[in-house]
């Protein structure tokens, strides 16, 4: 719940509301490939992660 | 009571902590040196436990845990950038939402829950902080600086969004001014050649700028005109259709394949060729140019002649180098911990100073507060003693004079000389504490060095040590570099005359080319990454050199860190041993040890060139 709380937070002081629905598209959607996929590797390209 | 914070930097690369007592820097390590996996990433509890040790209190003790990024900015920076390239890059959002949903944004708890297996009864939600990325750099760069104001570049890869920033530092304040943001990128650029040239993105970086010398930047132009877009103050674009690093699982695309007209190197098949050293070249005269225009426009517009470096760029000797010979500035200070172990360093930094307004005093005649960057883990001569026992290694323990004779005679004898002394460096150089040590004199030590001790490319150049006091007269510097982090052309009444035939050489033949009265620490364009050593910060180091100096008429050694390629640098007397038993390396010394190869037990030796994965 906190970190819903401050999820929140961070949006309200950066402004992107426009983000909210697109975050949660995207987390649905990224959320969908964690339930179907078994392990969690991160690609090799350290920069963007 | 004392106010104790805690900087940590995990889970991307380089984790490392470090402990400010009443803002004095008392420890920091980076993990690697203790779990022996080079660039680990992992929460740091050993880095922890030994900042603790060290100032002697316990993980209860401790007011305020700051950690050097903000994980949510990271994460908006990631989807903004899936969704602007979108429905391109599935295969990248695929491989990392999995990790970010799993882990990485629940950043704060994960902090949370691992520092209360250690202290679980202290509200961690309120003592926990969080500091942008490039804010911890720079303050790592400009409070432990021995100046009262300056201008503070940071320059990496990639933080949150930041790549490049400028903040201005005055007293105990620090305000950012400007900054680049992601997909824009020097760090970024640079490692794109280096994954280009077939090394290792954030670990190749520095064999890509050891090889330039070898190269023609025949490419400068053609990268600035067709990939960048490169404005008279430094700022810039790049040009996202050459690279793949937003989308893909690769730094380049086929477009910047196309333009330099080959798929990249592969390392296990693809011999280098004179054109990756020209490519090599190439970026590194294009990272010079930015950078100098960059420190040109800002000493313009400041007017203020000190200038603090950090980030990953800042690791870049050779432009640090260019920008202290440009003079726009009067006074450069690098912070040695410029990568994002140094992160954790300048967290804990800016929330003493900035949010708990913490006074900064510079120690006079100016000083930076960095204690030579000997910040990590020492061993007293009973402790070293006890465990060398144990390992089965035979030594003889004598007096500082002696161990001092013998370090001496066995550099003039040309012998590869492992030396652990005092505390362990912070950051990625080794600076006389954990270093392996030659004479530079020699014709053979170069080649030697890399390929009996430390197994890595022979190509790749080695550091000079110098007295202070000496550096000008063999060096064309007259400034303190006491953390390797400036380039100086070798003075050229030390260079050697080549013959015709010499001359004629291109590229990787120069190699065995006798260039200087130092041809160990002379790359093939005279360059040298110096370290300068000072009496005050490291006087054991210093009379070893003094000694060598009043033997052979050269106040210069070699120092290279003390490991194998792929390996962090040692950290105990174990690892020392360890290391000098599987290597090729003459004598050791360790404290007041002294350990010959020829007395060891060859059944002691391990397989140490395959031991560790290549960088």
């Amino acid at each position: 719940m906190s970190f819903i709380k401050e999820l929140w937070a961070f949006m309200m002081a950066r402004k992107k509301f426009w983000l909210f629905p697109i975050i949660i598209m995207m987390v649905l959607f990224g959320g969908l490939i964690v339930l179907t996929q078994g392990s969690a590797v991160a690609p090799f390209i350290y920069t963007l992660f | 009571m004392a106010s104790r914070i805690l900087g940590i930097s995990a889970y991307y690369h380089d984790s490392a902590a470090a402990l400010l007592v009443d803002g004095e820097i008392i420890a920091a390590a980076q993990e690697e040196r203790f779990t022996r996996k080079k660039h680990d990433a992992a929460f740091p509890h050993h880095a922890i436990q030994y900042c603790l040790e060290e100032a002697g209190c316990a993980l209860g003790d401790i007011d305020h845990v700051v950690f050097y990024d903000k994980p949510f900015l990271k994460f908006e920076r990631l989807l903004e950038t899936y969704l602007a390239f979108a429905p391109k890059g599935f295969q990248s959002f695929r491989r990392a939402m999995p990790i970010w949903l799993k882990e990485k944004l629940f950043q704060k708890r994960m902090l949370k829950e691992a520092l209360e297996k250690d202290a679980p009864d202290f509200a961690w939600d309120e003592r926990l902080m969080f500091s942008e990325h490039h804010l911890s750099h720079a303050g790592s760069a400009f409070f432990p600086s021995p100046f009262e104001d300056a201008v503070v570049l940071t320059m990496d890869g990639v933080g949150e969004w930041t790549t490049t920033s400028v903040a201005i530092g005055r007293g105990n304040d620090l305000k950012i001014h400007k900054e680049l943001h992601f997909p824009h990128s020097l760090g970024l650029l640079y490692s794109a050649f280096t994954y280009y040239t077939g090394f290792k993105v954030n670990s190749g970086e520095y064999k890509v700028m050891g090889l330039a010398p070898y190269g023609e930047p025949k490419y400068k132009d053609k990268i600035i005109s067709e990939i960048m877009d490169l404005k008279d103050d430094g700022s810039f674009l790049l040009d996202q259709s050459f690279f793949n690093y937003c989308t893909g699982l690769t730094m380049t695309s086929e477009k910047f394949h196309d333009l330099f007209g080959a798929p990249p190197r592969k390392a296990d098949k693809d011999p280098l060729t004179q054109d990756h050293m020209d490519l090599a070249a190439s970026v590194q005269a294009v990272t010079e140019e930015v950078m100098l225009r960059i420190t040109r426009s800002l000493a313009d517009e400041f007017k203020i002649p000190n200038l603090c470096l950090a980030g990953g760029v800042a690791l870049n000797c050779v432009g640090n180098g260019k920008i202290l010979k440009d003079s726009a500035f009067e006074n450069i200070w690098i912070q040695p911990a410029a990568g994002d172990a140094g992160g954790a360093l300048g967290a804990a930094l800016t929330a003493h100073h900035m949010t708990f307004g913490g006074k900064r005093t510079i120690a006079q005649p100016a000083q930076d507060a960095m204690k030579g960057s000997y910040l990590g883990p020492r061993y007293e001569q009973n402790d070293i003693e006890a465990r060398l026992t144990a390992l089965g290694a035979q030594f003889e323990a004598v007096s500082e004079a002696d161990m001092l004779e013998y370090g001496a005679s066995a550099l003039a004898e040309e012998q590869a000389l492992g030396w652990f002394q005092g505390r362990m460096e912070f950051g990625p150089r080794a600076l006389g504490g954990r270093s392996i040590l030659g004479d530079p004199r020699s014709e053979t030590m170069q080649k030697t060095l890399n390929l009996k001790i430390k197994y890595r490319e022979s190509f790749r150049p080695f550091a000079p040590a110098v007295l202070r006091e000496h550096v000008a007269d063999w060096f064309e510097i007259d400034e303190d570099s006491p953390y390797m982090l400036l380039v100086a052309n070798v003075q050229e009444k030390r260079h050697l005359q080549m013959t015709e035939e010499e001359k004629a050489l291109f590229g990787i033949e120069k190699l065995n080319i006798k260039r200087s009265d130092i041809p160990a620490v002379t790359h093939v364009d005279y360059s040298a990454r110096i370290q300068t050593v000072h009496e005050a910060t490291n006087p054991l180091y210093y009379r070893l050199i003094k000694r060598f100096h009043e033997k052979t008429g050269c106040p210069v050694i070699v120092n290279t860190s003390f490991n194998v390629r792929g390996e962090p640098i040692v950290n105990t007397p174990e690892d020392a041993f360890r290391c000098f038993m599987g290597t090729e390396m003459d004598s050791l010394i360790v404290g007041h040890c002294i350990l010959k190869k020829a007395d060891q037990d060859p059944a002691l030796a391990k397989d140490y060139k395959d031991a560790f994965e290549l960088d």
